[in-house]
Order: C-alpha cells, then structure tokens, then sequence
C-alpha cells in the first residue's frame, strides 16, 4: 500500500486543475500582454482566475500579485515593504517559526542595516502576545507572522495580532501558505496588509505563489524590468499557473466546512489509534489551535530519520524534522523554539493529511508505525 | 533531501547485524548522545586478543544503524589492533557509498568502536598493574 502523509510539503494536483492548465500550453498558448485578439482572450481568462481569487480573499484583483514561489512572495513583501519604507524606521519583527523564506530576507536586511527582533512562542507555539507588544517600537516598519506553522502545525490568533501590530503603526505581513483550506483568508476581517498563498499547497501546480498586497502601501518590486503585474513583478504571466491557482483555491473552499470535519476526523481517530497501540508518544504543538490535517508527534528513544525510512521502505511517506533528516545536520529550529527538552528533538514525525487522505491507509499507518517503533525501540540504548 | 541510501545501506538498517548488548561483556562504550541526534553503545567479548564478539544499541538514524551493523560484521575476529584502526572509508564502500551528509556515521562507528577497546584495554592494563602490584607485594613479604 502507497500511504502519502507528506501534504503539508506539497500536495497532489487536482485532476480538474490539470486539465484546465493543458489549455494554456498548446491552445491558447498568446501572451496576456499582447493586445491582439489571441493575447486578449488569454488576457480575460487571467483576470477572470483573479477575480475568482480576489472573491475568496475579500481583496481586488489589483492586490494580487502572482510569482514563482510562496518563497519568492515573502521575499518580495518584506524586502519590498521595508525597503520602501525606511522613512518610517528601520525595524521589523518575524516569529522565531517562520518558514526559511521569511527569516532569509530578514537576515539579508540586517547587512543592510535594518534590525530584525525575534517574536518567541509559548511551548506549543503560539505567538507571546506580551512579549510582541513590547518588542513593537516606533521604528517597527513591518511585523510578519505565519497563520499557522508547517512543522507543528499551530495556528495563530491573526486577527488579534494585526490589530495589535496595526494600532502602532507598522504593517503586517502573514504567511498563509499552510492555511488553506483550514482557515478563512478574508484579509479585511483579519486585517492584514500582506498574505502570501502558495498553490500547491492545496492541490495546485507546483512554482505558483501569490502575494496579497494593500496597494496603497509602498513596495519595492523584487524583480523589474516590466510591466507585469502593475510593474510589481516583472516576467511574462505565468497563466496556466495563474489559473491552475485560482482553480485549485476555489475547489479548497467549496464545501470547506464538511471537508475539514473529514480530515479532522481521520487525523483524530489516527492520533488515537498511534496512542491506543504504541508507548511514549507525545503531540508536539498545540491540541485545539492546530490545522486539522498535521500531527507532529514524539516517539521517546528512538530517531525521527529511521522511523521515517523504515516506513519509506513499507511504501509511508511521513516527514520529520531531526537532524539527521537535515543538509546542515541541524534540529529543527521550530521544535527548539517551544523550549523542548533537548534529549527529544531528534525523535520527532510529521503526518499532514489531505482531502485525499482515506482510513485504510491510516490504519495501514498505525499498523506498521507500531511494528517500526518497536523494532527501533528494540535495540535503542535510550530506556 | 532525497538521501538515495544504497540497498545495502538499506538492508543493514532494516535487518541489522549484531544489535543488543552482550551480557557480561569485557567491555563497554557509549559515543555520542541524543542532542546531536545519534548514539551507540557498543559491548565486546575478547579472546586471545581477537574480537570474539561484538554488539550495538542505536539511537540513531537509518545510516548510523547500517553504518554500525556492517563494520560490526566485518572486524569480528579480528585482532584488537587491527579493529582498533579499522578505516571508516572501508565501511563507505563495502555499503556502496553513502550521502555525504551522512558519511559522519561511518566515523562515529569506527571511534565507538576504538573507545571500547580502549576501554577494554584499559580494564586489562589496570588488571595488569593491579597484579603487578601484587607480585611486588610478594617480593617484599620474600624479603
């Protein structure tokens, strides 16, 4: 059996969106920037895709700008937004958690002169709403928050902390990528001024990202030279990916309710199930403020990167953020930030589900995670 | 990261050789520990200065677990000399290679390995110095 637990890496395309991109390849194949009849065609199936897009985000189409990544959208709002804006300070503040593309460019604008603070999370990894406040400066130009977090996956009171961030006068950026669908992006009702969204994340094409932006904010384009996307970001539109995103959005929130309640279910019943059959196994992240598709969870004395390939070998794709997983051989600095002892962060699993997520195969999971765990338990020094 | 372990990397993570502890070894070792992310413990059982038996427990990952099983099938009866500058390379290759970010394991096997001769050496050494205290004590009492 092929169990794929592995949907808060990437997600598998929809078989509608697929088939709508293949249009854009070979038929109607005109660049939207041309003003003959063929580019104009093209030209009206973006803007529809965007309205589409705008509709779901309470936002206008002018607000959306898409590039080639969630990674190069983060890049974009906060080099962009604090380069534009050094009239009003020099100060920005991310989250300790946030995604390696928000903390890269707040690293690159340290050697520019910019001071970046790190927000730290409580053990479960909600924002210190206290400790933000204070950190909040009249220099603070840009705040960047996750909605909720890839590896642990806890959600953050967004709304309460753009208002907060709001109130003193600086912006605030939120990385959604991992909110869809659990989560409603209606940027005016939780008061954002920058979201990033990322396609295939829910079941769209891989290299399509997209950054909502308050347009009446200054912003600095990261890639010119054109005049694409009101000259915000330069490059001929990708269409087919443009369209592949709004498709796939638009089919993550119909009936969104009832496909959440599935996946929180499975994922319930899968937790119980792991806690039913095997030792020692402990949630990482918080238990209600937690999108419905991850679990992140601790198995005491054994190594993430061996459960994780011995159930690679049984045809289980899970993921896990110990260092030995890792390039740099270095603990996941998202666990390290809840303050966990450190003796248990190298035994850490991520399971994300998906819509496509069924019983069988988290039954088949749990089967042979017990039999995995127990053999690797069976020879660890650690008792 | 794809990791492409080798089958034989695989075959030794998923049916390792020598895992346990031997009971009442002559020594013991312990390298590494759970923070960096790995750790073996290592029991030998020594015979006319040849490795009579050798045992690992892991707390580590698919390749620290082959890395460990493989040498340990290779320098059992071997001399304690020659175990004791077994080259990490040999267990990279007769493994088929290994993903560079993980070759430390092979290095970490290897001075497991040497700390528990060490260890052994040093309990025979003291042993040794212990009797030869005695011996002189027996002189004196001669004297």
């Amino acid at each position: 059996m092929q169990v794929y637990l592995d949907n808060a890496a990437t997600t598998k395309m929809d078989k509608v969106v697929a088939d709508i991109m293949q249009t854009y390849f070979i038929d109607k194949y005109a660049n939207p920037s041309s003003i003959h009849q063929k580019g104009e065609e093209v030209y009206n199936d973006v803007e529809k895709a965007k309205d589409k897009v705008a509709k779901i985000l309470n936002a206008k189409a002018q607000d959306l700008i898409f590039t080639g990544s969630a990674s190069e959208a983060n890049n974009f709002i906060i080099k962009g937004v604090v380069r534009a804006n050094k009239d009003k300070g020099n100060h920005i503040i991310v989250s300790e958690i946030e995604h390696p593309c928000v903390l890269g460019p707040a690293k690159e604008l340290v050697k520019e002169g910019f001071k970046v603070t790190y927000a730290p999370v409580d053990k479960k990894g909600r924002i210190k709403m206290s400790e933000l406040k204070d950190m909040i400066s009249e220099d603070t130009v840009l705040v960047s928050i996750m909605t909720a977090n890839n590896e642990i996956g806890t959600i953050q009171n967004i709304k309460k902390i753009a208002k907060l961030v709001k109130k003193s006068g600086a912006y605030f950026h939120t990385d959604a990528v991992q909110a869809v669908p659990y989560l409603e992006l209606d940027v005016k009702d939780l008061g954002v001024d920058f979201l990033t969204l990322s396609a295939h994340k829910f079941h769209g094409p891989k290299g399509v990202g997209m950054a909502y932006i308050d347009r009446s904010v200054k912003i600095n384009p990261l890639i010119s030279g054109g005049e694409q996307n009101y000259s915000l970001r330069a490059g001929t539109l990708d269409v087919a990916g443009i369209v592949g995103f709004s498709k796939a959005l638009e089919l993550a929130y119909k009936n969104r309710e009832k496909k959440i309640e599935k996946i929180r279910e499975l994922r319930d019943y899968f937790l119980e199930q792991v806690k039913k059959n095997i030792k020692d196994v402990h949630l990482n992240g918080h238990e209600k403020f937690r999108l419905e598709n991850n679990l992140n969870l601790r198995f005491n004395g054994i190594e993430g990167e061996a459960i994780l390939m011995d159930l690679f070998n049984q045809g289980i794709c899970v993921s896990t953020g110990s260092a030995c997983s890792a390039k740099n051989l270095r603990t996941s600095y998202v666990l390290q930030a809840l303050k966990i002892n450190s003796d248990y962060l190298n035994s850490n699993v991520r399971f994300s589900l998906s819509k496509n997520t069924t019983k069988a195969e988290l039954d088949y999971t749990v089967k042979k995670l017990k039999e995995t765990v127990a053999r690797l338990r069976s020879f660890s020094p650690i008792k | 990261m794809a990791l492409n372990y080798t089958k034989k990397t695989l075959n030794h993570f998923l049916k390792p050789k020598n895992i346990g502890e031997i009971k009442n070894a002559d020594a013991y070792a312990e390298i590494g520990n759970m923070v960096c992310g790995d750790q073996l413990n290592f029991s030998i059982k020594v015979e006319k200065g040849k490795i009579k038996d050798v045992k690992f427990l892991s707390f580590g990952c698919a390749s620290n677990i082959a890395t460990a099983s493989i040498m340990t099938e290779k320098v059992k009866g071997m001399s304690l000399e020659e175990a004791k500058n077994y080259d990490w390379n040999k267990i990279v290759s007769d493994l088929g290679g290994l993903p560079q970010q993980k070759v430390h394991c092979s290095i970490m096997a290897v001075q497991g390995l040497k700390k528990v001769i060490d260890s052994y050496e040093d309990k025979k050494g003291n042993k040794e110095d212990h009797k030869g205290k005695a011996k002189k004590k027996v002189v004196k009492k001669k004297k």
